[in-house]
């Protein structure tokens, strides 16, 4: 892909005559890429005829990276891939460690893992229902998002001391124990987010103008979405009833009364509005959590240089953009042998080519929206 | 049950089972040879493995080892599938053709490690700039950029 | 009957209406930063004098102190030119409001036509602006923009023409003092389609696409910064408390048709509601589409601009 790109051409169009496309670059400094994505538009007028997402402007090199760190020194790195919802990145990276050396962790760990990963999946759906809802131009409704987001990050803040990049769950259970009187805080705030969730579901969502936008706008079919490996909220508003939750439940998810949140159309809409309604979902979560939380050990005693027997293991949580994955090759030393992310944003992605062509340019900024990339991820 | 099932369809490839997991998904390791990839996967296909989570491959040092985790929602089953690549000449074909999740997964183990995947419709770069030369995730990868880890950590 | 003000006063009025265009963006933009915080949860403008109202002028200041940069690839004078071609309209457009009931600075017998077609000259300053930049995404703007400049002018004039049947005149004047109070019932709907296409006009609100900052970057102008920068804000909002203005004057009598300094002043608080109104529009509503927007134009603002003229048709016919 050279970086320059060709301006205007005349090309044979899908129907056989000539049109003169116009080929745009959107990104990767844009204020509605979500980070560093580029995406190469070929227009025909106002409509878009083909799109090319180029990526890798964040790669980093986390895979090789962590071959060169311990174990534990590899949870930093985890943060740092989709920085939008570290814990539950940490999360994957610990529970494929604790499968690999068999680690075993304490019940009370679990319960604070999955507390602080329900309310990282809100923090994490407000940022991209405010983004997509920046893009079309309803800013009140960015700054609504952001305000229910502080709040969370406060609490993290308070928990760990890190705003954004937490390094709070650690293999054997979770770095720090709870402060006092955190839980009953989180219980205050939790009363709260019902309400602001409607609100925020009407002020957007039930805006004509935001239906319009919205609507119809990059319908993706079930069939297309389980063979193109997309998960998460995308595939759930298609209606792929998929929710590693409830369907290869993990940690204590079992023990809570949730539902799958399934939409109908697939289209834009239904992927904004499938992520108001799994905040509310992870709401509940977090109550039933916190009044099940039992007392105990917030981590298992381990040695900082963790050395598991050789092998290799793969497993997977529910993240807010669907399956992360995380693959662990381990030669018996202290540091990993191969560490591979399967990154829901990264596969999600791979379908905008797919969804777009017949639209128009500000629909491609909608649709990029819907799917809720994070590039850390996508690129790792 | 399952397993037997699977191991019919096989024939004789060799499917063994991992540890029973606590969860609704049982694992399945499956070894394949190089010409029979194709032919395995497509089998497993049929049978009704119809997503394709990961695709990946590890520096094994004289060969590669090429994985492919699919599942079965409807049978509650995920298999893992390995293949050995040799090193000198590491070409795979590709699962495009059964899982369009492949598309950019493959380029990204093309773009990392140097296996080509034949059949794949598009197989450039993904990660790195079109213009890199070398495949950074294989082992003996030498890049005098690399910052050397002191040895005291 | 028309009097045009001697030499003199037309350069008095002249500059006048510069100068009170200058003081509505002045006021327009930080009203607007105030209403916009408000609306989310924050404070707004805050530490540039008593409630930040003076920082629309430190930020005036700063841009007029800005580096002058014409990119190297524009067509140079046209790219200069363009910022004021959208503002020169739109500044003496204001010229035929009556401030005080029996009295603008240019009484015309076209007074009404003078003020809807006069700004209209500003699309062609938005369309040179996103052109001359010569840069893909300017240019996509400034043709958006003057698409849908020009789709909005018809039911603008439309329910604007509803309310001239009714009092018989274009005289902006004769208009304002010719009024009664059941024309605010009789001419709702015109109202109604004069506000919007009005917003749609200004590139505001939900019709603000050409200059999408989330999509186009500032579209038409995205290369301007510093004063020329300025100057489109200047339009935005001077054309902004211009429509409201003229709204309150033709559809509300000006100050409900009361002479004098009392009437002045309910101008003018009527022409700040209106204004309000324009900016609380804008920070709720996503914006739309350049297809739904030329539909909403012709399909839905056209076909009720008739209606209300059908209406006044037979008001009229019945007095």
């Amino acid at each position: 892909m050279p970086l320059q790109v060709e301006e205007r051409r005349d090309v044979i169009g899908a129907d056989g005559r000539l049109v003169e496309e116009l080929v745009v670059n959107v990104g990767p400094s844009h204020p509605s890429t979500h980070g560093v994505g580029r995406v190469i538009v070929h227009l025909d007028g106002e409509v878009v005829t083909k799109v090319e997402p180029v990526i890798g402007y964040l790669h980093r090199g986390i895979e090789k990276m962590a071959e060169n760190r311990t174990y534990l020194q590899v949870v930093p790195l985890t943060d740092r891939l989709d920085y939008v919802g570290s814990m539950y990145a940490n999360w994957a990276y610990c529970r494929t460690l604790e499968r690999l050396a068999d680690i075993a962790v304490p019940e009370r760990a679990e319960y604070i893992r999955v507390i602080v990963c329900e309310l990282q999946r809100i923090a994490s759906h407000m940022m991209g229902l405010g983004a997509s809802a920046a893009d079309t131009g309803a800013f009140t409704m960015f700054v609504y998002c952001f305000d229910l987001r502080e709040r969370i990050i406060e609490f993290f803040e308070t928990l760990c001391g890190s705003r954004l990049t937490y390094n709070y769950v650690r293999p054997g259970g979770v770095s720090f124990d709870l402060p006092e009187g955190w839980l009953e805080d989180v219980s205050a705030f939790l009363e709260t987010v019902d309400a602001k969730l409607v609100e925020m579901d009407q002020l957007f969502f039930g805006n004509v103008i935001a239906r319009g936008r919205m609507k119809g706008i990059g319908v993706l079919s079930a069939e297309d979405a389980v063979a193109w490996g997309i998960t998460g909220p995308s595939a759930r508003a298609s209606g792929v009833n998929w929710d590693l939750r409830k369907h290869d439940p993990y940690s204590v998810y079992p023990l809570f009364d949730f539902d799958v949140v399934v939409g109908d159309n697939g289209d834009s809409y239904d992927r904004g509005r499938t992520k108001i309604f799994e905040c509310h979902e992870s709401a509940k979560i977090i109550r039933q959590a916190i009044a099940k939380i039992p007392g105990g050990k917030f981590k298992t005693p381990l040695p900082r240089l963790i050395a598991p027997p050789a092998g290799d293991a793969y497993d997977h949580i529910e993240s807010a953009r669907g399956t992360l994955g995380v693959y662990l090759v381990s030669d018996g030393s202290v540091r990993p042998y191969r560490m591979h992310v399967r990154s829901p944003a990264f596969c999600n992605l791979a379908i905008l080519p797919r969804l777009v062509p017949g639209h128009t340019l500000s629909d491609l900024i909608v649709v990029l929206g819907s799917l809720d990339p994070v590039f850390g991820e996508v690129d790792r | 049950m399952t397993i037997e099932r699977l191991r019919a369809a096989l024939g004789e490839e060799n499917a063994t089972i991992a540890a029973m997991l606590p969860g609704d998904t049982e694992r399945v390791e499956i070894h394949a040879g190089l010409d029979e990839l194709l032919e395995v996967l497509g089998t497993l296909r049929r049978v009704g493995f119809e997503r394709l989570e990961m695709l990946t491959a590890v520096d094994r040092g004289e060969t590669f080892e090429v994985l492919y985790r699919i599942e079965s929602r409807s049978l509650s089953i995920a298999a893992t599938v390995r293949v050995d690549v040799p090193r000198e000449e590491p070409r795979v074909a590709s699962v495009f053709g059964l899982w369009p999740a492949a598309d950019w997964q493959e380029r990204e183990v093309y773009d990392l490690f140097g296996i080509r995947f034949a059949g794949h419709p598009d197989l450039r770069r993904i990660l790195l700039p079109e213009d890199w030369m070398g495949f950074p995730l294989r082992k003996d990868y030498v890049d005098e950029r690399i910052v050397r880890r002191p040895d005291y950590i | 009957m028309s009097s045009v003000a001697p030499f003199g006063w037309g350069m008095v009025a002249g500059l006048g209406a510069g100068l009170i265009i200058a003081l509505a963006a002045l006021i327009g933009v930080w009203w607007e930063r105030k209403v916009s915080a408000r609306v989310q949860l924050r404070l707004g403008p805050q530490q540039a004098g008593p409630y930040g109202l003076l920082q629309t002028l430190a930020d005036t200041l700063k841009l007029v102190l800005k580096e002058d940069i014409t990119p190297a690839r524009a067509d140079r004078r046209m790219f200069r030119m363009a910022p004021f071609l959208a503002f020169v309209p739109v500044a003496t457009s204001m010229i035929v409001l009556p401030v005080v009931k029996g009295w603008a600075p240019l009484q015309i017998a076209s007074g009404a036509l003078f003020f809807l077609a006069v700004p209209g000259i500003a699309a062609a300053g938005i369309l040179l602006a996103g052109w001359s930049s010569r840069n893909t995404y300017a240019t996509i703007g400034g043709i958006r923009g003057a698409a849908q400049m020009v789709s909005y002018e018809l039911p603008r004039t439309l329910s604007v023409l509803a309310l001239c049947i009714l009092g018989g005149t274009l005289n902006v004047v004769t208009l304002q003092e010719s009024w009664r109070w059941w024309w605010v019932l009789a001419t709702a709907l015109g109202f109604l389609v004069y506000f919007i296409a009005s917003i749609a006009e200004l590139n505001r609100g939900p019709f603000d696409l050409p200059e999408a900052e989330s999509e186009l970057v500032a579209g038409f102008f995205a290369d301007y910064s510093g004063i020329r920068w300025a100057v489109f804000m200047m339009v935005e909002y001077g054309g902004m408390v211009a429509a409201s203005a003229f709204a309150a004057i033709a559809f509300f009598g000006g100050g409900f048709g009361i002479p004098g300094v009392a009437g002045t002043f309910l101008l003018i608080v009527i022409t700040c509601v209106l204004a309000t109104v324009m900016i609380w529009a804008k920070w709720t509503f996503p914006r739309m589409r350049p297809d739904q927007l030329m539909s909403f134009a012709w399909k839905v603002l056209t076909p009720m601009a008739l209606v209300q003229l059908a209406i006044v048709g037979v008001i009229a016919a019945w007095l």
